[in-house]
């Protein structure tokens, strides 16, 4: 017999996160005590309180968004973009600089690996930042008119998944344009955004234009609603998305969201198989599959379905999962409880309508919210895995015929985020990419972002774009 | 686990002996095996490169890839003394540490095999002659298979031969396929290793074409380069031929081998091919049986490491023999 | 010898290109701005809602494949056909606006000029709003602006044809199909609009016109699942909210109304042609 080579654990130092016992809210420029209801904030994979944060109350909220008024009025607006640009630059270069730290703390709090906390998430949230500034004295380029104005203040509301990167996303390009924001991280993800916080007080971000305000629905319920808030802008549920959309109704404030998808992955017969696999894999199980353009529908023509699945399940078995914060995880832990629950649910309705459900043997941690990987073949268009959002590392895996049947099958769902193609033939790309619903299409690839490519969805999935030029209208009174 | 073997054309799956029947299958064959995708492909292998081998499993890594070395000297001026010095090393890497592997193989030219396998008798490592023209392969078939009987006769049990990069580029696959034939079996029970010379192939596809090509003719290993051509050995090429050796297992339950040759330089890099083995072609593959390193460099360097692992602290070149 | 009778025009729907009555069979007497009997206009129901919505839906494939430069030259023709209608469209203006002709003229003559800039647009609007995404890394990614789908436009109450034109034009020259509800009280030019559109090589179902109750028939076309976009232009203000709240079930685009009826005569830009817009934003790799 050959001995089996195992890799030794290789664990990143969670001292270098740095994590404090405690964390406030940030408003005004100061790290204050929140009157509302402190949380704690647990390490998905251990399932340990990691700290407690303070939230916002009612009034806290109301005394940011007057911050973000006041410096919005007296400071921000006024201030020439070559200005704002040095500040925005100045943020991009010390997350760069405190890269490895944020990082091991994202995948603390969050549960992703730290292989995608240090090489995707945080150098991207820097690029964003890196990216806007550039925009702040070029906005009479963006093509919204000669001397396009900030919107005021921007209420933002962000999910758990992403959490340093979604909060750059949302705060460079409105700071870019001018605005103030009011920022609420996601219930269980709140600290990098409070790291964020502290890289703009010592970047001398004037008080008041980035203040944050950590809590749960009930806290992006009063931002929402606030009086003084001129746009929303929020990425989570479609569910979530509609509730907002609704509050606003004749309200006249902006509104952007980016809410959730359900992407094919359109697989031909004659795609580059090995690097579809691969693609297929980092559509799905990139970051445990808590990814709203995640490609959850596997669409494969049936001339290769067997040997792609064949491919598939090797590739996936040899998928590592376990502690984040070990250099050679590759899928980390279910972000919560709740999340891991929805799951487990889905996952049952798939087996309970008769869909064939095959698990990586991989090991699975006893203790944290872990979801071994999971493909489900004989799938049907009318079983929920295949039209609900399931938001964790499950693929669902049709197979179809024909072109014609592969875009009708994959529109057909009141999402429209994202979607793959794979095929060496690159008339029929550009065919197909033309006839997908969907904002985003990666064809030979998957999930890439860019600060320079706009994101964003048809239909249910949201409106309006994050990224590029596009990216700016959300930011700029029309 | 059964040692590689080669079984006749007509032992094959139908479709691959199928795909041997003319040029024509031949070439349908070859151009109908999916693409490869550069920038996925050589996303991959970076993304793997990122893995952390620390502790008890750097230390078996080195140890195997001590025993994957194919410790080679490949020049003009090579002579017997170097040859003799060569063998010497590869017997005992670090007479130090006289527990440290030995290597697989000494690689050297045709000429001087007879004096490589005086030096190396009873000691079970082998001996690899390149052949066939090497490095440029550019000859006729008489001389190719005189180069490779030479290597054979001189008592060598490994014979890496060239293909003829230029039929492959003008499309004339048969007449490699041939060409491996012919020298697989004037290399009699020496194993072959097939030199796709993958800097000169130019793209992935190519090098998944020639695997395939190599597999079909019967060519135990799938070697990557001469280490004459610059690229040599890179990881992405290493993966597309790991994979082919993978598919191939899958279709016919036969294991055949890989051999990055050239370029590969530190104990980092090895590790990084051992990652890839096992993680593309799997774990059955960490064995010089099926995985070796055309080195010369390398050993020195995994010798050095070892060291560096068993002492605690760092090693230095001066403290470990150079030859 | 006797005076000439005229021929009256029976003024019906436009739906997927024919001229139905009502499914309903109902209509609604139209007067002019004194009061004075013009017409019967047909009064859509839900159900004729319904029937639009699933032409626009079955002509959207067509029309947002067809090429810009082919929806350039059939808006155009649009164009033309409004050009050679001019004086039917001044009687009917003067008549349900109750402007002097120097005014209705004016405001035709903008129509048609309206018409033509929306024209112009169709194979620019993806060099203006699309791009080149320079990405890091070894990828070739493109954004296109691609048109949302089906929109139902609420046409001005007032300005019954100039601003009619300015709120549909904008959805069809990015490629939309619309489903329109005529002004309540001034259906007659949008009827007539409808007329040019059916002989103006306009495949059907691209641009569906109907006329009746506007508050009875938003909640329907607004509530419609099919329909990807709405402008709320011509909605009654008491309404407004509710419209909204409805059009988040299936997060539409909504286009809110304006306070106040804007001045349709002053100079567009291209707000209207990015409310129908998605972009799209491709990537593949670059490689050998």
């Amino acid at each position: 017999m050959e001995p089996v080579w195992e890799y030794a654990p290789a664990p990143e130092s969670r001292d270098i996160a740095g994590a404090k016992p405690s964390y406030r809210m940030f408003v005004d420029g100061q790290f204050v005590e929140g009157a509302g209801e402190p949380l704690k904030s647990i390490n998905p994979a251990t399932e340990e309180v990691l700290t407690e944060v303070s939230t916002a109350s009612p009034s806290d909220v109301d005394n940011a968004v007057k911050a973000a008024r006041r410096a919005y009025d007296k400071t921000w607006r006024k201030m020439p973009g070559n200005e704002r640009a040095k500040y925005i630059f100045r943020i991009a270069r010390m997350i760069a600089e405190r890269a490895r730290e944020l990082a091991v703390l994202e995948s603390l709090d969050n549960g992703k690996p730290i292989k995608e906390s240090r090489d995707a998430d945080i150098p991207t949230a820097s690029a964003h930042f890196f990216y806007h500034a550039g925009w702040a004295d070029k906005l009479e380029y963006a093509g919204l008119g000669a001397d396009p104005k900030p919107i005021g203040v921007a209420g933002q509301i962000i999910p758990w998944n992403f959490p340093l990167l979604m909060a750059a996303w949302k705060i460079a390009p409105a700071l870019a344009c001018g605005n103030t924001v009011v920022l609420k991280p996601a219930e269980t993800t709140p600290l990098t955004a409070l790291v964020l916080a502290e890289i703009c007080q010592q970047a001398e971000l004037p008080p008041g234009v980035v203040n944050i305000l950590p809590g749960a629905g009930d806290v992006g319920a009063e931002l929402v609603n606030h009086e003084q808030v001129d746009k929303i802008a929020f990425t989570g549920s479609t569910e979530v998305g509609k509730l907002i959309q609704r509050s606003l109704a004749g309200k006249g404030k902006k509104l952007t969201l980016e809410l959730g998808g359900k992407a094919a992955n359109v697989v031909f017969d004659d795609a580059p198989l090995d690097q579809a696999v691969e693609g297929i894999v980092n559509g799905i199980f990139f970051n445990q599959g808590h990814v709203c353009c995640a490609g959850s529908r596997l669409l494969v023509q049936e001339s290769v379905a067997e040997e792609l699945l064949d491919k598939l399940r090797k590739r996936i078995s040899t998928l590592r999962l376990g502690d984040p914060l070990d250099k050679n995880t590759d899928i980390g832990a279910i972000n919560s409880a709740e999340q891991l629950a929805k799951i487990r649910e889905l996952t049952a309705a798939g087996e309970a309508e008769g869909a064939s459900r095959w698990t990586s043997p991989c090991p699975v941690p006893e203790r944290g919210f872990f979801f071994a990987p999971t493909i489900f073949a004989d799938v049907q268009q009318s079983m929920r895995i295949a039209r609900e959002e399931i938001f964790g590392p499950v693929l669902s895996v049709l197979t179809f015929r024909t072109p014609d049947e592969a875009v009708s099958k994959a529109n057909n769902t009141p999402y429209g985020l994202s979607a793959g193609v794979w095929t060496e033939k690159g008339s029929r790309i550009l065919w197909l990419a033309g006839k997908m619903r969907a904002g985003v299409v990666w064809a030979n690839t998957f999930n890439r972002f860019d600060p320079t490519a706009p994101f964003g969805g048809y239909q249910e999935s949201g409106f309006g774009r994050e990224g590029g030029r596009t990216g700016l209208e959300a930011y700029l009174d029309e | 686990m059964a040692t590689p073997t080669t079984r006749s054309a007509s032992g094959l799956p139908a479709e691959l002996a199928e795909a041997t029947r003319d040029d024509t299958a031949l070439r349908r064959f070859l151009h109908g095996l999916p693409g490869v995708d550069q920038v996925g492909v050589e996303q991959r292998a970076a993304g793997l490169a990122t893995r952390s081998i620390k502790k008890a499993s750097k230390l078996w890594a080195i140890d195997t890839a001590i025993g994957m070395v194919d410790l080679t000297t490949l020049e003009g001026a090579d002579t017997e003394g170097r040859v003799r010095s060569l063998c010497a090393k590869a017997r005992r890497p670090d007479p130090d540490r006289p527990e440290t592997p030995p290597a697989a193989a000494v690689c050297v030219y045709p000429d001087l095999a007879e004096c490589a396998v005086k030096a190396l008798d009873g000691t079970g490592i082998g001996v690899a002659s390149v052949a066939t023209v090497f490095p440029s392969g550019r000859s006729s078939r008489a001389v190719k298979l005189a180069d490779t009987e030479l290597a054979v006769r001189a008592g060598a049990s490994e014979v890496d031969m060239v293909i003829d990069r230029g039929a492959f580029l003008s499309g004339r696959y048969m007449q490699i396929f041939e060409e491996i034939q012919s020298i697989k079996e004037a290399a009699g029970s020496a194993h072959l290793k097939v030199i796709l010379e993958t800097g000169e192939l130019a793209t992935y596809d190519n090098v998944r074409r020639a695997s395939w090509l190599a597999l079909l003719a019967g060519g135990d290993f799938i070697k990557t380069s001469t280490g004459k051509v610059s690229p040599a050995a890179t990881l992405p090429v290493t993966h597309v031929m790991l994979q082919a050796v993978h598919d191939w297992y899958v279709a016919t339950g036969e294991l055949r081998g890989v051999k990055p040759a050239g370029g590969i330089r530190t104990t980092k890099d090895a590790i990084r091919y051992l990652v890839a083995v096992r993680e593309v072609a799997g774990p059955e593959w960490l064995s010089s049986r099926l995985f070796r390193f055309g080195a010369s460099s390398l050993l020195g360097d995994l010798v050095l490491q070892r060291r560096t692992q068993l002492d605690g602290h760092y090693s230095a070149p001066d403290y470990v023999a150079v030859d | 010898m006797s005076e000439r009778i005229d021929i009256a025009k029976t003024y019906k729907l436009y739906v997927g290109g024919a001229f139905p009555r009502s499914e309903s069979g109902r209509s609604y007497q139209v007067t002019d701005s004194r009061g004075k009997f013009l017409a019967n206009a047909a009064q859509a129901s839900r159900k004729d809602v319904r029937d639009a919505v699933a032409a626009a839906r079955k002509a959207f494939p067509g029309w947002s494949g067809a090429t810009a430069y082919n929806r350039g030259q059939v808006l155009y023709r649009v164009a033309e056909m409004l050009q050679g209608r001019r004086e039917q469209f001044l009687n009917e203006l003067a008549a349900s606006e109750g402007v002097p002709v120097k005014r209705a003229q004016s405001i035709v003559d903008t129509a048609i000029d309206r018409w033509v800039w929306y024209a112009g647009w169709t194979d620019k609007v993806a060099t203006v709003l699309g791009a080149a995404n320079p990405v890091a890394g070894p990828y070739f990614c493109f954004t296109v602006p691609e048109p949302t789908g089906v929109v139902g436009v609420f046409a001005p109450q007032q300005s019954s044809l100039l601003g009619l034109v300015s709120v549909l034009a904008p959805v069809l020259a990015g490629g939309n199909t619309a489903v329109l509800i005529a002004s309540q009280d001034r259906p007659l030019p949008a009827i007539t609009l409808s007329e040019v559109l059916a002989t103006s090589d306009l495949p059907g179902g691209v641009a569906n016109v109907l006329t009746g109750r506007t508050g009875e028939l938003a909640p329907w076309l607004v509530s419609h699942a099919d329909v990807n976009a709405v402008d709320l232009c011509g909605t009654p203000e008491s309404q407004r909210a509710e419209l909204e709240r409805s059009a988040a079930n299936t997060v539409k685009r909504v286009v809110p109304a304006p306070a106040h009826e804007p001045d349709w005569m002053a100079a567009p830009d291209i707000r209207r042609l990015r409310g129908y817009l998605e972009p799209k934003t491709v990537w593949h790799p670059m490689g050998v």
